[in-house]
């Protein structure tokens, strides 16, 4: 355990690179549900923005 | 980091939308007009377009959802351009603004070279093709920027480049006939619309997601 920790916590660089990880993985499924989810109640909420945004529609 | 990029994120999808509401969208609405008229006037014409199943009222029902879409867009992007900043720290806003035409190179540019952006009513093949060549263009096409732009090892620079050109090599689906319902000068305008409101889109993304990152993220 280094100088950075505490007993509750991971080491700093450890816990940045997880919330990094997370923050890509988060936002690639936001992504993929705006732009491809293919639920009807999503298709239609979203359906301008997809096509504004250049995803396949329909 | 999340707070940059929902910032962000909402920063750019709150431009997004305006440019939507006074450019883009009337001319989706435009291209809705041909689609209705094709559907009751020859219902069995041409089978690859059927219409488009659009169930919220035109209007307020329609720009909120819209907005709200972007909005979730935005923030979706903002995340990945935030957990990429994480990695690399940009220097400065101009950074962020290089970080943010490789976000609309990736997810923009490079699958729209091969499949346009669509309005209601144009031909187009098989949904599921398409968007599978949407989503892996868009995944090379981030690999192969990262590796060219950010790696000194030439073989992988070579790689990146390779990467960079693969989905292009396959070929996006096409239908077998080209154009749409709508006028081509439609097609064109829409275009050139959503070039325009997705560049500034990610260059506002790219630019506040970096600054905003500099800002609530200390350096170590």
């Amino acid at each position: 355990m280094n100088a950075q920790t505490s007993p509750h916590s991971l080491p700093v660089h450890v816990g940045a690179r997880a919330a990094a990880i997370a923050a890509l993985a988060l936002g690639g499924l936001l992504v993929l549900v705006v732009g491809f989810s293919p639920l009807p109640a999503v298709h239609d909420a979203t359906h301008d923005t997809r096509h504004s945004a250049g995803f396949p529609c329909h | 980091m999340t707070f940059s990029a929902v910032l962000a994120g909402i920063s750019a999808a709150f431009l997004l939308t305006l440019a939507q509401a006074f450019w883009v969208t009337p001319l989706i609405l435009q291209a809705e007009s041909y689609e209705e008229a094709a559907v009751s006037g020859a219902p069995a014409e041409n089978p690859v377009v059927g219409l488009d199943a659009w169930r919220l009222e035109t209007g307020w029902p329609r720009l909120l959802a819209t907005a709200a879409g972007n909005g979730l867009l935005g923030i979706g992007y903002g995340l990945m351009l935030t957990g990429l900043y994480a990695w690399r720290r940009p220097k400065g806003m101009a950074q962020g603004l290089a970080w943010g035409l490789g976000g609309f190179v990736a997810f923009f540019a490079a699958p729209g070279s091969g499949l346009p952006p669509e309005l209601p009513g144009d031909y187009a093949a098989e949904l599921g093709a398409r968007q599978a060549w949407w989503l892996a263009t868009a995944l090379c096409t981030a690999a192969g920027l990262g590796l060219v732009c950010l790696q000194e090892h030439r073989p992988l620079r070579i790689l990146g480049g390779l990467l960079l050109v693969l989905p292009h090599l396959v070929g996006a689906p096409h239908p077998p006939l080209s154009g749409g319902l709508a006028p081509e000068t439609l097609r064109t305008q829409f275009r050139l619309a959503t070039l325009l409101s997705n560049a500034l889109f990610w260059g506002v993304l790219g630019g506040v997601a970096a600054a905003a990152f500099r800002r609530f993220c200390p350096a170590d």
